[in-house]
């Protein structure tokens, strides 16, 4: 039996408990797959609900199609290995149907039209439930989300008005048009998610890992030079170390400065950050007080 | 012993408007190191955009943009923090009576709750309430923090006559609701006295401050009772390289199972024997209770979701008929005779309220005849009888297998949670 820090198996344990009652309450699960490592880690457990089975669960990318090339590559050899077919709801495609406009400027990130195209994808394939890597620890609005979450037909989550939610007793009950989200790490901290993938030895993109890169700095937050990305008056690319806490969109998140190349050294550096993982990463949680309650509400994941 | 390999508390906090709950929880986040300096820089910046002379903590934990408009809590927030001690998980629930629902949210999987009182008003109606539907929901420990002691001079005398105040409303509770451990721990949330950090403008009180007291609070553990594993769902991968696979997914609730031991299939009855216990880190002799696994049996019998696998002696109740305390937890009141899903466990059946036969007087803690509505935040006795027979324990003995939830058959809403009475 492996040794996996007693903390890190309440977790594991947990979030087994609720992919198998979600399978088991659901018709037409399915897991949001970014290949960040929130995503990867939901999937990993997933796996481990089920086997020796097959994953009983379908398996989708929301693509805003400004990715990083280095973790659509891992995401593609990542599933192939593991056997699993992907769906691929584009934000792109979105887009070119008139089902959204392009944000443009330089300011302009794609995070917010995923919603629509992430929930044309669940009416097209009839979803019913939507896993997400969401975690508690994440942000303030985060805080006060549910295990299982109901989305109304618009995908809206009314804050004010979420089922209370009893001991690990879920109801799973939707009224036509409702589809629910379930966050399985809901209870995972950013640095239980790092020791977990430490101790099962989980691959994750290359990104995460200190390398060299030309970054933008704006507002105090290193992004990524690359096609996508809209230069300000004044902005010059330097190169410098850096590694991501988060992968999202290539336009809004931003990489931080490190020397970590192991996860070991990710590890360090995440018991001694000072800042948390979305202050240093999202530019788009950086807009407002309430930036995540206010995407959550329209529907994002 | 260190945090990695214990279990992490899991706290409930509850407390009335400004009684400084949420400073005291920002408190202690701020003052065991737990926030970030992105967290305080927000903070310091929301608070001076409000005009306050002093950065609020309470708008670390109140994110909700209707949180900050109003000044108040509305909804559970999840927090986790650690010491070099102990890891923790704070269920931080609001105080104002309309979310009551909140409080029973955040004690329903708690194992300490910390109840705020401000020292200048000692207990009010809310503290009362959180008290009783703290021990109503079964939570073992509780820990008054008697707040704002900067505000009443440090006194020693109004400290004690709060602490009496509480001990005669928990004396009088029914019996089966005097909590088993309650101490108090006098502070000061907005100068952060004896919350993280010794006080020194307290002689008088010679206990731990709040969060090493917390430290040493023991984890609400049962190991010694019969088994309880609720299926979850049958694994049959059916495929040439499992061809005869059939495992029996869940999480043991209570007790412990063995490879080997003779066990019961619960409601039906069919005994037989476990042959392997598979977990996500894997195979284990003994299954302890929390840890998710799927277990395999001697004979071919039909066993499917909802099925309770448990030990043959001190096994659960198998009943369609259950007494239980109750938590309405919906604007729409309950309605005697009407027809809920009820959820228990794993299983799902149809349960006609037969009958309210008490609402709880959260002032006094007793019971008062129904009086024809068992609406929002009520707190009462009823009676239920299920279409299909449940394996149930008395929620005293054991949280999981005494723990209902009631949802209205046609709006899918959540109205109500519900504890198995002893028989």
């Amino acid at each position: 039996m492996s040794r996996l820090p007693g903390h890190l198996a309440s977790l594991e344990d947990e979030a087994i408990f609720v992919l198998r009652e979600t399978v088991a309450s659901r018709e037409r699960p399915v897991l949001l797959f970014s290949a960040g490592k929130d995503s990867i880690l939901t999937f990993h457990l997933a796996r481990k609900a089920f086997a020796p089975a097959r994953l009983p669960i379908a398996v989708m990318h929301v693509d805003t199609g400004h990715n990083f090339p280095e973790v659509i590559a891992f995401r593609d050899a990542y599933l192939k290995a593991a056997d699993v077919p992907l769906l691929v709801a584009s934000v792109e495609e979105s887009i070119r149907k008139g089902r959204v406009a392009d944000v443009t400027g330089p300011r302009a990130s794609r995070n917010a039209l995923q919603s629509v195209t992430l929930l044309d994808a669940i009416r097209d394939h009839k979803f019913d439930v939507a896993f997400g890597g969401g975690r508690r620890d994440e942000d303030r609005a985060r805080a006060k989300e549910r295990i299982v979450s109901v989305r109304d037909d618009l995908g809206q989550w009314d804050p004010k008005s979420q089922r209370p939610e009893l001991w690990d007793v879920f109801n799973m009950r939707l009224r036509g048009g409702e589809h629910l989200r379930v966050f399985p790490i809901s209870n995972f901290t950013e640095l239980d998610v790092w020791e977990y993938i430490h101790a099962e030895k989980i691959d994750v993109p290359s990104i995460y890992y200190a390398h060299t890169r030309e970054v933008i700095e704006r507002d105090g937050m290193l992004l990524a030079n690359g096609p996508h990305l809209t230069h300000l008056a004044g902005e010059r690319p330097i190169i410098t170390r850096v590694r991501f806490r988060t992968v999202g969109d290539a336009t809004c998140t931003g990489a931080v400065r490190s020397d970590a190349t192991t996860i070991e050294g990710i590890l360090e550096e995440t018991i001694s950050a000072t800042v948390t993982e979305r202050g240093a990463t999202r530019a788009d949680d950086k807009f407002s007080e309430a930036a995540m309650e206010d995407r959550k509400r329209e529907g994002y994941f | 012993m260190s945090a990695n390999d214990t279990k992490p508390l899991r706290c409930a906090t509850a407390g009335s408007v400004d009684d400084g709950k949420s400073t005291l929880i920002g408190r202690l986040l701020f003052d065991s190191k737990s926030l970030m300096t992105d967290q305080i820089a927000h903070v310091d910046e929301a608070s001076k955009r409000r005009g306050l002379g002093r950065t609020d903590l309470a708008l670390l934990t109140d994110g909700l943009r209707a949180e900050r408009e109003q000044g108040i809590t509305i909804d559970v927030a999840w927090r986790y923090f650690a010491t070099p001690k102990r890891r923790f998980v704070l269920a931080d629930a609001p105080g104002h009576v309309q979310y009551t629902c909140n409080t029973v949210t955040a004690c329903s999987t708690a194992e300490v709750a910390i109840v705020l009182i401000d020292a200048r008003k000692s207990m009010t109606e809310q503290t009362r309430r959180h008290l009783f539907v703290a021990r109503l929901l079964g939570v073992k420990s509780l820990v008054l923090a008697i707040n704002k002691m900067d505000a009443v001079d440090h006194s020693h005398e109004v400290f004690v006559r709060v602490r009496d105040d509480v001990t005669a409303y928990l004396s009088a509770l029914p019996k089966n609701l005097r909590p088993v451990d309650v101490s108090f721990v006098p502070v000061a949330a907005l100068t952060g006295d004896n919350v993280v950090e010794p006080t020194r403008a307290m002689p008088w009180y010679d206990g731990p401050p709040l969060l090493q007291h917390l430290e040493s609070l023991p984890n609400d553990e049962q190991l010694d009772a019969g088994a309880r594993f609720p299926v979850q769902w049958v694994i049959r991968p059916q495929s040439d390289d499992h061809p005869d696979y059939r495992g029996y997914a869940g999480r043991l609730a209570s007790g412990t199972l063995s490879v080997g031991q003779q066990v019961r299939v619960a409601p039906k009855g069919r005994e037989t024997t476990i042959t392997k216990i598979e977990t996500a880190r894997g195979d284990v002799a003994e299954l302890t209770a929390g840890v998710s696994a799927t277990v395999h049996l001697k004979d071919d019998i039909d066993v499917s979701r909802g099925d309770m696998i448990v030990a043959l002696d001190d096994g659960p109740r198998i009943t369609r008929e259950i007494e239980a305390s109750i938590t309405w937890l919906h604007e729409t009141p309950a309605r005697v005779g009407g027809t809920y899903w009820l959820r228990h466990t794993t299983r799902e059946v149809k349960a006609t309220l037969e009958s309210v036969d008490a609402t709880f007087d959260v002032l006094t803690g007793a019971e008062i005849p129904f009086t024809g509505t068992l609406g929002l935040n009520d707190l009462g006795r009823v009676r239920l009888k299920t279409s299909a027979p449940l394996c149930v324990d008395a929620y005293r003995d054991r949280r999981a297998t005494g723990a209902l939830v009631l949802v209205d058959a046609s709006t899918g809403e959540t109205v109500a949670g519900a504890m198995v009475l002893p028989e």
